[in-house]
Formats: C-alpha cells, sequence, structure tokens
C-alpha cells in the first residue's frame, strides 16, 4: 500500500513529525452524447429541464439501458491508468432520497466495478517522480442539481445532469502532501484530456474530487480520516490538505482524538468545516440493480480499444527525450496538457527544414509562446499567434534570414498584428545582414574606436562579447552573430 | 346479440372476420356489462371513449381485410401498465391523478394488433397482495359465491380485476402481472386461465415495478387459447428492458392440440403439504389422470428447497420493492403532501400515499438491506434463489417437460377474511406460485375443478425456460377434460 520511497513533505508539530495520508476519488464526468441510461442529451448549459427523458425523470415503469459508448470511454479510461479491465462488472443501486435523485437510488457499482487496480506515474518538481496507485474505476449516474435562488419558499430541481456518467476514480492512500496531490489530479486530468474522456472541466464540475486525509508519525498505523467534498480546484485541494492535516495535528497533539466525517472546504476563509458526522452517515443500502443484466464484454472489444488509444502524455514525453532531445523538464511542459503538446507538434511538422529542431522549437514554444501567454493570462487554444506562423519564425531563424534577437522583435509584431512572418520581414527590412564586407566595415570602425577595449580583450578573451554587443548594437541586431564573431576573433587575433 | 360477452376470443375473431357482428357492437356489449357490474369492482377507471375509437378503427381495418390478430377485441388493462393519456396509479393514492405520456410496451402490442381498451383494471397496490384488498380502490369482489352464499369473496390477487372482469363476461381477456402468483392465483380463484410467461419473455418497460426480478406481464383469458393468442400479441424481445430477451415469438397458438404423448409431466413431492385440504389433493391426481390419459408419462420428481421459496421470495421481492419505489417521493408527480422540510414532506407524502401493506413490505426490504443485515438476509435469499433454480434445472435435465401442482392451497376467501392479524396468513396462498418466479420459468393456471361450495379451483403447469407451448398443450388437455366453468350471474 505504501507508495515507493520519495521525498515528500512532513509536517512538524510541537511534538515531532507527521506525515499526511491522502487519497483521492475523482469524479469525472465522461464525454458522450448521451446519458449513462437513456437517450437525453448530455449537453452543458440548456434551458433547465430540458434535456430529460422519462427514463432521467423516473417515471413509473422506466428502465435503464446501458450506453455503450460511455462503457468503452471507462475502457479506454482504464487502459490510460495501467488499470486491470473486468470483462464483468456488477450495477448496484445506492439507495437515497434526495429531490436531485429522482429515482431514490443512484445506479452506480460496488463490488464489481468496471475498471481495477491500474497506476498512475505523477511528476513532482526537481525532476523527482512519484506512483500512485489506482484502487478502482467504476461508471454511475450524476445527480440533478437543486436551484435555490427562483423563489422565496421553494427550491427547483433541474434534471439536466440527472443520470450523465460518471467515472469515480478511485487512488490507494499513497498520495504524502498536499503538492503529490495537485500533481496526482493534474496528470489524471491531463490523461483524462488526452484519452478524450473526459474533458477535464474543472469550473463546470465535469471534474471534482473527494480528498480523504489522515496523519501519523512517519511510517506509522494509519491516523482516522476525513472527506473533504467536492472540491472542483486543483489549488484548494492543496489547501484544503494542508489546512485538514494542521487541523488534525492539532488535536491530536492536544490529546484529542479525530472523528471520521465528512467535511467542506470554504476557500473564502481556507478552512475545512464539518458536514456530517460518521453517525449520521447513509446506509445506502447497495444490492445489485435488478433492472440491468452483469456488464459484459469480450477482451477483443479491449484489445480493440487499446489499438485505437492515442499517445499519452508519458509515452509522448519520453519521445519527445528520445528523438528530439529534449531536457526531460521541457518535454514534461510541453506534454503537460493535450493541446500544448499538439501545437508544439504542429510547429515542428510545418517546420520546411524536414531536420528539424525539436529543442529550439521547444524553447521557443516554450519561453516565448508560453510564456507570453501566462503573462496575459491565456491558454494555448487562445494563441494569437497560430502554429503556422511560429514555424514560420523558427524557419526564417534557422535559414539565417533573421537572427535569434529580431525574431523575438518579429514575434511580437506577429503576436500584436497578425500577418505572415517571411512577408513582414521583407516589408520592414529585418533580413539578417550577412554580407561580410559590410558586417566588416562596422567591426573594424569600433575595433578602431576603441583601443583599450582591444587591449583588456587580448588579456581577457571573454571581453569579445562587448564587441559583438556593440557591432550587434550598430547593425540594429541585423548581423549574423557568428560572421560578427568569426570576424572579431581574427581582428583581434583571439 | 345479448350474448357477445360470453364468446371466447377465438369466437369473436371469427365473428368478426365473417362480419356477423362488428367491433363496435362487440365493444359496446361490453361496455353494457361493466356499467351493469360495478358492484364486482374490477373496472378502476373506465374507458367508454376511448374504446369506441379504438372500435371504429378496428372496424375500419377488418373492413379493409387488414385487421391484425387482435382486431376488435375488446380487452381491460391491468393498472399497472402504463397508458398513454390514460390515467395509470398501480392503484395506490401516491400516484394519485398520474397520467403518463407514454404507453408500456406490452399495451401498445395489444393496440398494434387491433385490440380495443375497455378501461383499467383494479389490482393490489403497486401489485402488493394475494385479494386485492389492498387497493386504494377498494376489493374486487370475484363473480364466483359459495354455494347458498351471498358473502362477496375475493378473485385473489394481485391481478384480481383482470380475473374478475375476464371471469364475469366484463371484457374478453385483461392483461396481468405476476412477481410471486398475482397471474396464477386470482385466475385459479376466478375458473379463468392465467399465463406467467418466462421471465424476459414480455416487456417490463412502462409496467409500474414492484420487483424487477420476478416481475412478468401475461394474460388471463377464458380459455387455453385465447391465452395463447393473448400471448403472442404481449410477448417479444424490446430493447428498452435489457431484460428481455432476444428470442422469436412463436404462434403460441398452434401448440393447441398438440398431442402431449409421451411428455414427462413430474409431480413434486414437496408441494403435497401437510393439512392439504383433501379436494386440493384430489383435484391434483385427476389432472395427472387426465395427463396421463393423454398419453403423458408421470414422474414423481423431488424440488428440494421449495420450503425456502416464500421465506426467500418475502426478502428478494420486498427488498426490490423497497429501491423501486423510492421514487415516489412527491417531487415530481402524484401524490405531494407538504412539510416544513424535505424530510418531512417525504415521510408526509408517503405516510398518506402508501398503503399498509406497501409499507410493510417497504420496512421489510430495507431491513434486510440495510448494513449488517444484507448478508444474512438477502444474499442468503438470492442464495436460495439459485438453489430453487437449479432444482428445476436438475429436474428437466431429466427429460421433465412439464410440472403439475395445484395453483392454490384453497379456493378463493371471503373479503377481510384472511391476512388481517398475520400478513403471513395471506402470504400462504403463494405457497405454489413463487418458486416459478423465483426460478424465473413460465408457468400457467388452468380451471380444473370446483371444491365442495362449488368454488372454482386450479391446477398450475410449470415449464421450461421459454417453453410456454408446451403448457399450452398441457393447458389444453386439462381444459378438455375439466370443461369451462362460468359464475352464474347474480350482479
Amino acid at each position: 500500500m505504501n507508495a515507493p520511497v520519495t521525498s515528500h513533505k512532513l509536517i512538524k508539530g510541537a511534538t515531532g513529525d507527521w506525515e499526511t495520508v491522502i487519497g483521492m476519488e475523482i469524479h469525472a464526468q465522461v464525454v458522450s452524447n448521451s446519458k449513462l441510461f437513456s437517450g437525453a442529451s448530455t449537453a452543458f448549459g440548456g434551458e433547465p429541464n430540458s434535456h430529460v427523458s422519462l427514463v432521467d425523470a423516473a417515471m413509473p415503469g422506466m428502465l435503464p439501458v446501458i450506453n455503450e459508448e460511455c462503457v468503452r470511454q471507462a475502457v479506454r479510461t482504464g487502459l490510460g491508468l495501467n488499470a486491470r479491465i473486468n470483462l464483468r462488472s456488477v450495477f448496484d443501486r445506492k439507495n437515497y432520497f434526495y429531490p436531485d435523485l429522482p429515482q431514490g437510488y443512484q445506479i452506480s457499482q460496488y463490488k464489481s466495478p468496471i475498471v481495477g487496480e491500474g497506476e498512475v506515474v505523477v511528476e513532482l518538481d526537481g525532476g523527482r517522480s512519484v506512483t500512485i496507485g489506482i484502487e478502482r474505476l467504476h461508471l454511475e449516474q450524476d445527480a440533478g442539481k437543486l436551484l435555490h435562488d427562483q423563489s422565496p419558499t421553494m427550491s427547483y430541481v433541474d434534471l439536466n445532469r440527472s443520470g450523465v456518467a460518471l467515472m469515480e476514480i478511485v487512488s490507494k492512500p499513497d498520495i504524502r502532501d498536499a503538492e503529490q496531490a495537485k500533481a496526482y489530479v493534474t496528470k489524471l486530468r491531463s490523461i483524462l484530456r488526452y484519452l478524450g474522456t473526459c474533458d477535464g472541466d474543472m469550473e463546470k464540475g465535469n471534474l471534482r474530487a473527494d480528498v480523504n486525509v489522515s496523519v501519523r508519525r512517519p511510517g506509522g498505523p494509519l491516523g482516522t480520516r476525513c472527506e473533504i467534498k467536492n472540491m472542483n480546484s486543483i489549488n484548494f485541494i492543496g489547501q484544503a490538505i494542508e489546512y485538514e492535516a494542521r487541523r488534525q495535528i492539532e488535536i491530536l497533539e492536544d490529546g484529542g482524538s479525530i472523528d471520521q466525517e465528512t467535511r467542506l472546504f470554504d476557500p473564502g476563509k481556507g478552512e475545512t468545516r464539518s458536514m456530517r458526522s460518521k453517525e449520521e452517515a447513509h446506509d445506502y443500502r447497495y444490492f445489485p440493480d435488478p433492472d440491468l443484466l452483469p456488464l459484459e464484454f469480450s477482451q477483443a472489444l479491449v484489445d480493440e480499444l487499446k489499438t485505437e488509444l492515442p499517445e499519452l502524455p508519458d509515452q509522448k514525453k519520453a519521445r519527445f527525450i528520445a528523438d528530439l532531445a529534449l531536457s526531460p523538464y521541457d518535454a514534461g511542459v510541453l506534454v503537460a496538457e493535450r493541446e500544448s503538446a499538439e501545437f508544439y507538434e504542429a510547429v515542428l511538422a510545418r517546420l520546411a527544414d524536414r531536420a528539424r529542431d525539436g529543442k529550439l522549437t521547444a524553447n521557443w514554444v516554450i519561453n516565448e509562446l508560453f510564456g507570453r501567454l501566462n503573462k496575459e493570462g491565456r491558454d494555448i487554444t487562445g494563441s494569437p499567434v497560430s502554429s503556422e506562423q511560429l514555424a514560420a519564425i523558427i524557419d526564417l531563424i534557422g535559414e539565417g534570414t533573421i537572427s535569434g534577437k529580431i525574431a523575438k522583435d518579429l514575434f511580437e509584431i506577429v503576436w500584436q498584428e497578425g500577418g505572415d512572418p517571411r512577408a513582414l520581414v521583407e516589408a520592414r527590412g529585418m533580413k539578417q545582414v550577412t554580407d561580410l564586407g559590410a558586417i566588416e566595415k562596422v567591426v573594424d570602425d569600433i575595433v578602431a574606436a576603441n583601443p583599450d577595449k582591444v587591449a583588456q580583450a587580448k588579456a581577457k578573451p571573454q571581453m569579445i562579447g562587448w564587441f559583438v554587443g556593440q557591432v550587434m548594437k550598430s547593425s540594429g541586431g541585423k548581423a549574423n552573430p557568428q560572421a560578427v564573431n568569426d570576424l572579431l576573433k581574427s581582428k583581434l587575433g583571439l | 346479440m345479448t350474448d357477445l360477452t360470453s364468446l371466447t376470443i377465438a369466437e369473436a375473431r371469427e365473428g368478426l372476420a365473417s362480419k356477423s357482428f362488428t367491433a363496435r357492437e362487440l365493444t359496446d356489449a361490453h361496455l353494457a356489462a361493466i356499467e351493469a357490474a360495478r358492484v364486482l369492482n374490477a373496472y378502476v377507471l373506465e374507458t367508454p371513449g376511448r374504446a369506441r375509437e379504438m372500435a371504429k378503427a378496428a372496424d375500419e381495418q377488418i373492413g379493409r381485410g387488414a385487421g391484425g390478430p387482435l382486431a376488435g377485441i375488446p380487452l381491460g388493462i391491468k393498472d399497472l401498465f402504463a397508458t398513454r393519456d390514460i390515467r395509470t396509479t398501480a392503484c395506490s393514492k401516491i400516484l394519485g391523478n398520474f397520467v403518463p405520456p407514454y404507453e408500456s410496451t406490452v399495451t401498445s402490442q395489444l393496440w398494434r394488433d387491433g385490440a380495443i381498451l375497455l378501461g383499467k383494471l383494479n389490482n393490489d397496490e403497486f401489485a402488493m397482495g394475494s385479494s386485492n384488498e389492498t387497493s386504494c380502490f377498494g376489493p374486487v369482489v370475484n363473480p364466483w359465491r359459495r354455494e347458498g352464499s351471498n358473502t362477496h369473496l375475493v378473485p385473489g390477487g394481485s391481478s384480481g380485476g383482470s380475473a374478475s372482469a375476464v371471469a364475469a363476461l366484463l371484457c374478453m381477456g385483461a392483461t396481468a402481472t405476476d412477481t410471486g402468483g398475482s397471474i396464477r392465483q386470482p385466475a385459479a380463484f376466478t375458473a379463468t386461465v392465467g399465463v406467467k410467461p418466462t421471465y424476459g419473455r414480455c416487456s417490463r418497460w412502462g409496467i409500474v415495478a414492484f420487483a424487477s426480478s420476478l416481475d412478468q406481464a401475461g394474460p388471463i383469458a377464458r380459455t387455453v387459447r385465447d391465452s395463447a393468442i393473448l400471448m403472442r400479441s404481449m410477448a417479444g424481445h424490446d430493447p428498452k428492458d435489457t431484460t428481455s430477451v432476444d428470442i422469436g415469438v412463436p404462434d403460441y397458438e398452434a401448440a393447441i392440440g398438440k398431442s402431449v404423448k409421451g411428455m414427462k409431466i413430474g409431480i413434486p413431492k414437496e408441494y403435497r403439504l401437510d393439512g392439504m385440504p383433501a379436494e386440493i389433493e384430489k383435484l391434483w391426481s385427476e389432472g395427472a389422470a387426465w395427463l396421463k390419459a393423454a398419453g403423458a408419462e408421470l414422474v414423481e420428481v423431488s424440488l428440494p428447497h421449495t420450503k425456502y421459496a416464500l421465506p426467500a421470495y418475502y426478502i428478494v421481492a420486498p427488498a426490490e420493492a423497497s429501491s423501486n419505489l423510492a421514487r415516489y417521493d412527491g417531487v415530481r408527480y402524484g401524490l405531494r403532501v407538504p412539510g416544513r422540510s424535505i424530510g418531512e414532506m417525504y415521510e408526509d407524502t408517503r405516510a398518506e400515499g402508501f398503503g399498509d401493506e406497501v409499507r410493510r413490505r417497504v420496512m421489510i426490504g430495507t431491513y434486510v438491506l440495510s448494513a449488517g443485515y444484507y448478508d444474512a438476509y438477502y444474499l442468503r435469499a438470492q442464495k436460495v434463489r439459485t438453489l430453487i433454480k437449479k432444482d428445476f434445472e436438475d429436474c428437466f435435465a431429466k427429460g421433465v417437460n412439464a410440472i403439475l401442482t395445484p395453483a392454490t392451497p384453497s379456493a378463493a376467501f371471503g373479503v377481510g377474511e384472511k391476512g388481517g392479524a398475520d400478513p403471513v396468513e395471506m402470504y400462504l396462498n403463494d405457497i405454489f406460485t413463487v418458486t416459478v418466479n423465483m426460478a424465473g420459468l413460465p408457468g400457467i393456471a388452468v380451471p380444473a375443478g370446483k371444491d365442495a361450495q362449488g368454488l372454482p379451483l386450479g391446477l398450475q403447469l410449470i415449464g421450461r425456460a421459454f417453453d410456454e407451448e408446451t403448457l399450452f398443450s398441457l393447458g389444453e388437455v386439462i381444459e378438455q377434460a375439466a370443461g369451462r366453468f362460468t359464475p352464474p350471474r347474480w350482479w
């Protein structure tokens, strides 16, 4: 059950060190056109109760019929988590009363889930990584939504979400601190998005987590856990874990004990507070849903889905390192989001130079483009510079038409104004000067004007940098830096 | 034309085809009979307008020679079947005036084939009961009375309205449902034929659920042939019910009159109960003798787990019911009794909306599924169920074609006579029928004789899964030997 040894944060208490033990249940809404057991649409944002079938409203005599695409999505996800796929699983009823639950029970999978044990490798800062075990993944129905703001005396029910398919992905209690927890959710979300099985939109609640937190002496027996429900932000998950661990440590160090309970995180106050205790917990009276036969499919289906699986972040990262000579860090940054990796590969594919420079391209995508996007709080899908434009800029550098420095100016122009980079270079005279005669003249002028520096350079060859700077400056950045360097070396006799 | 209601479906089919009478005349005769028989309380909703419209359409189709297999045949529909734009209540206050915007698969197939809806038939609330006394519309009265007595007797349940209406000539046939005996027991109490098909033979879509793994729709009719005719229209695979089975529907009627020579009929020794009335015993031997005379071979068989069937049934069925009935919460449709909180609204609504028997079963079901009791009750009952199923499989594996048993341990009893003090007294009515539901097998109840007080008694035949045809063949042999029984009209 223990995670492989990796460095994780211990918390210093008054009586010594404490270790946090975290397990997570992630609810991921399945990407599918219709609901798990009905033909109603899953589109977000329709008028209340506009995507509701007779089955979703639990009319008398209605029966669920499994949506096969949701099953395929769960299998794809299981494969993406390197997990065991169960060719036979069972749907159970989880019974409780709530107005957003029309049937009076949620159809879920209790004893026999569709996906069994798997694992996810999670990257941490500083090149560290940790493997988090997956306990299981099961399919279940989402509930509807209560609207409390429509009437002063009544609550309304919107059943559009009622019956939409969710995957509940349960981790083993392998997570040891807030950083790992955040990295785990980030990685899982990335895998789901690569697979196309969940859009990962946490703001819409399409990906949300219940976080189980307990503390113990490092390596000691597990403590009593509290469950923090319904977290829909990765940062809040981190804050909630840190708060909750400290709260538990304080209680234990004061000689108290932890009550097993369900808690909610209040982002405004940065605190968790009790929602219900174990005694108040529901008895869900799970039993196999007699309206549904056990879910069975063949290994052939699993094999087929496996061959159709897209390249996942770990594989892509390994390929970027091996084939494109990227650093693990750069490769990690590029594959973190499916769209980033796709953008990077699109730029590469558009480069004229067939012996593409993956590293240079990575630098441009990460430092210039992502840097600029971050500064403006935009994401890659809203980038004003297209992969085609960026590829053209990199081509212009590669063929020596512009220098790296000019390229940055060009990038800025394209970002602000748009346009074809090649045409812009022509129109604005940004071409690099490779005419050795012209450069030599500038070099000669500068050498002649600075005899003191020439003397210094002879003693300290690094001084050549100052000369390069001067030449570039007076050429307006357009001189070819390599040519400048070579010329200076010979003129200065270095 | 006054005796149109006494025709069988097969006879009416001929009369309609030969234009001896119209569907409209046949329908009107039934509507008049229903009106004259309100004391029986068999119908909870009469739909004369809809009936005449459908009759008109049927006459047109028959006129064009395009009538379906049930063209112009007036039927009653148990109020458990959702009927589009027509109130459907399961005879529970909690559904109030619920009008479904959909039609159950089984009834839509009947209308597809040209049948006519006369109205909705009374039943025990949510099909929970064996006497039709738990209905929120009050008890149904059996058209049969003890000789020399005016005491109102129950027609059995839960399909009491269906059985009573068919026996009293208030429809030519009726739909019914059977979870533990709800078709076969009332059929036996009213001298009608009731068929509980193999689980999965008829779609459950649009039928108010009681216990999903046991519920099955089937017909009640006055003859074996009529029940076979109805079965053909009611059966069939439905993609909307994943427990319905995708195998072809045979021409059940073709099984009528087929020789039963050489068939092996099992007589299960465990069904010979202590204290079983002599007349039931006698009926059973008579039935066996008739089948033997028709060329069947009788063999004693053992179904060793029979005695556990009823207790196990009264765990499984309430467990499923407690969950199936959770949707009646006052939020979306049906009765709502307001409260100061949502919890109070649930409690008030369900306390007011459900009758005693339904509440009892919801509570039993909730109990047997709750943490700490699940293994001892529900899981154990499911294991028993597997053993019961295996008993039958072993028996059929030895070449037995069908099993003959009594349908009920007694004839019809008086309204208010049973179950008042001890509900188990009522539950014992299902002693011969529940095993069939637990095993998912087909069963048929056929009238076979009368008791000393002149009340009808029935025999049950249990068949192999999806072999309803053999039951029709054998059932007709009993019917031929025993004759038909019609209650004297007193209402």
